[in-house]
């Protein structure tokens, strides 16, 4: 239950397979990866990295933040990475709240990140890279620093099962991201259930398209090291580049496709995909929002060899529910894919408004348990206590938050939220953290962001502003002043100005009749 | 009016049409990011790259796709510039 020991596993099995490859020709054995991860950990211990310490990256996707992730888990550490393009006071934000005792950062980011600590004074110790690619950047840090004595050799830490591996930030309601806390146990029995349903070899070849900071990265790091397959990284501006991509699964033989499914969306639609044989691809797995019909119809059309997989959890669980699509899908078909049923390694139920289980056939909340799920919210003991319900005697699930029906076969279809959250390029947003970033702007009186379904956009984020003064405020200021605090994903796609917000009869801003004006 | 300033104007009022409706047309100057704000998301680029292609004849490959390329009107003129 060791969520690292599958490298020292595949560095002894097969030493001189390539563990990951980077688009622009960066690649590192599993030999070299072991070792490169080593003398992090050692680094990390001799700068007084204990176990159960969270140490923080912020460092774009490469080898040194593959490298540097095996080096904090081998230190005993959770690691948390931060979104390398989101505004540096959101990521100082993370850095901080969970106490970070060590951070590796490349150097152009460094700045930033002494100034979200400055005003607390002490920061963490902070390993700076000069840049990223090739595990070339960290080697130099580490040689750098090595220069005279090098530090002791340590033995990589044996946590428990139940300490920490990862902490994961989320969106949070009120305007503050929340750290999600996953332990050894819960990523490996994860990890485990995508050896059995998926069956990857060393022949595999995984993408990395999500970023380290979200939980489908979970899956494509572990199970490709796991099997001695290769673990294949798209950087960012790639990875929203719809034609590049295609190139990049048919040429670098990608076997296995892991995303959300908006960027299979516009590779359907902008990717040239009947050009592209990707004769390799096996597997096509998408999760994190609902893939609008229209377009996984034309993506199927277009590379009909893969088998498809809908796959559905929040970060809390990773995956908890799985669905094989059935291919080709029929033209009639207009209803998005089931999520379909709960994986074998947790154990799900339907709770009705008085949380206790649904009726046949009945929509309810799908609440999960099992040794997936996370204990909580780092920090957060309150929040972490409402996410959690007692079924019959005694039981505690984790509540979605998602209402579900169950069909005829067994299946869950999703339904909708319980609350104000949505998804965005499968990204968490919660609606009240764009407000609170919207009414910090000084001449912004009253704000509402509604989000309404959208054939092309998937949701539509649309903000309803009263200002202070004047009528109405520059979209491009307001985007501006809205990309300094909050990740693009979160900005609204929409913004309207009113003299003032439409109000109910308890003078509470009325929600459902900015829905209407749509 | 040079042809760039010309080409320079067209592009600006595409964006400003659609992407920026309602928007006060000053305030969208030749070096205002555009990528990095937000104000061109990934469908956004789609479209503005397929105007680009049909309006000025050219042909927009894969890696031109990105911030150095497309983050300011003035970078979308170089780039369109560079194709003639």
């Amino acid at each position: 239950m060791i969520l690292h020991a599958c490298l020292d596993d595949a560095a002894r099995r097969w030493p001189g397979n390539v563990a990951v490859m980077e688009t622009d020709g960066g690649a590192i054995t599993y030999r070299d990866l072991d070792s490169l991860s080593d003398r992090l950990r050692d680094r990390l211990v001799a700068l007084g990295v204990r176990p159960g310490d969270r140490v923080g990256f912020w460092v774009r996707k490469s080898i040194d933040a593959i490298a540097t992730i095996f080096g904090v888990l081998k230190a005993g550490a959770a690691y948390v990475p931060v979104d390398p393009g989101a505004p540096p006071v959101r990521n100082g934000y993370i850095l901080a709240d969970c106490a970070v005792s060590a951070v590796i950062v490349e150097s152009r980011f460094k700045e930033a990140l002494l100034a979200q600590f400055s005003e607390h004074g002490a920061h963490p110790a902070i390993i700076a890279l000069d840049g990223s690619g090739g595990g070339v950047h960290l080697r130099a840090a580490l040689d750098r620093e090595d220069l005279g004595a090098g530090v002791p050799s340590v033995r990589s830490a044996t946590p428990r099962p139940d300490d920490l591996a990862y902490v994961l930030y989320t969106s949070g309601s009120t305007g503050k991201p929340k750290g999600v806390m996953l332990t050894h146990r819960n990523a490996v029995s994860f990890v485990e259930w995508c050896s059995e349903t998926f069956a990857f070899t060393p022949q595999d070849r995984l993408s990395s398209h999500a970023p380290f900071h979200f939980d489908l990265s979970i899956l494509d790091i572990y199970s490709a090291l796991k099997h001695g397959g290769t673990l294949v990284l798209i950087g960012e501006e790639a990875g929203k580049n719809p034609a590049e991509l295609a190139r990049i699964v048919d040429e670098m033989e990608i076997s296995v496709w892991y995303s959300a499914p908006s960027i299979l969306a516009l590779m359907a639609q902008y990717g040239k995909l009947g050009n592209r044989s990707a004769a390799a691809l096996r597997l096509v797995l998408f999760a994190g929002e609902v893939f609008p019909i229209t377009h996984l119809k034309s993506l199927v059309a277009q590379w009909p060899h893969p088998r498809y997989f809908n796959l559905y959890g929040p970060t809390e669980t990773n995956v908890c529910t799985f669905y094989e699509v059935p291919t080709p899908i029929p033209d009639g078909r207009v209803d998005p894919m089931p999520i379909g049923k709960v994986c074998s390694h947790l154990q799900g139920v339907l709770l009705d408004i008085e949380d206790k289980p649904a009726g046949n056939g009945a929509e309810g909340e799908l609440c999960i348990r099992g040794a997936g799920v996370t204990s909580g919210y780092w920090n957060l003991p309150q929040q972490s206590a409402k996410s959690f319900v007692a079924v019959g005697a005694g039981a505690s699930y984790y509540r979605t938050g998602d209402l579900v029906i169950e069909l005829p076969d067994g299946n869950f279809r999703y339904r909708g939220r319980k609350d104000r959250m949505i998804k965005k390029r499968g990204f968490r947003v919660e609606l009240g953290e764009i407000e609170a970033c919207l009414y910090r702007h000084p001449e912004v009186r009253e704000v509402a962001v509604i989000a309404l379904e959208n054939e092309s956009l998937g949701m539509k984020v649309h903000a309803h502003i009263a200002c202070k003064r004047g009528e109405k405020l520059s979209l491009i200021e307001l985007k501006r002043f809205c990309s300094e605090r909050i990740p693009l994903y979160m900005i609204p796609d929409a913004f309207s100005f009113h003299s003032a917000l439409p109000k109910t009869s308890t003078d509470k801003i009325d929600y459902q009749s900015l829905k209407a004006i749509g | 009016m040079t042809g760039e300033n010309a080409a320079m104007n067209t592009i600006k009022n595409y964006i400003l049409e659609e992407f920026l409706v309602g928007e006060d047309a000053s305030k969208l100057t030749p070096t205002t990011p555009l990528m990095s704000t937000g104000i061109l998301d990934s469908i956004a680029t789609m479209k503005l790259i397929m105007f680009l292609e049909e309006e000025f004849g050219i042909q927009v490959s894969a890696h031109e796709i990105d911030e150095e390329h497309l983050n300011t009107l003035e970078a979308i003129c170089g780039l369109i510039r560079s194709k003639s």
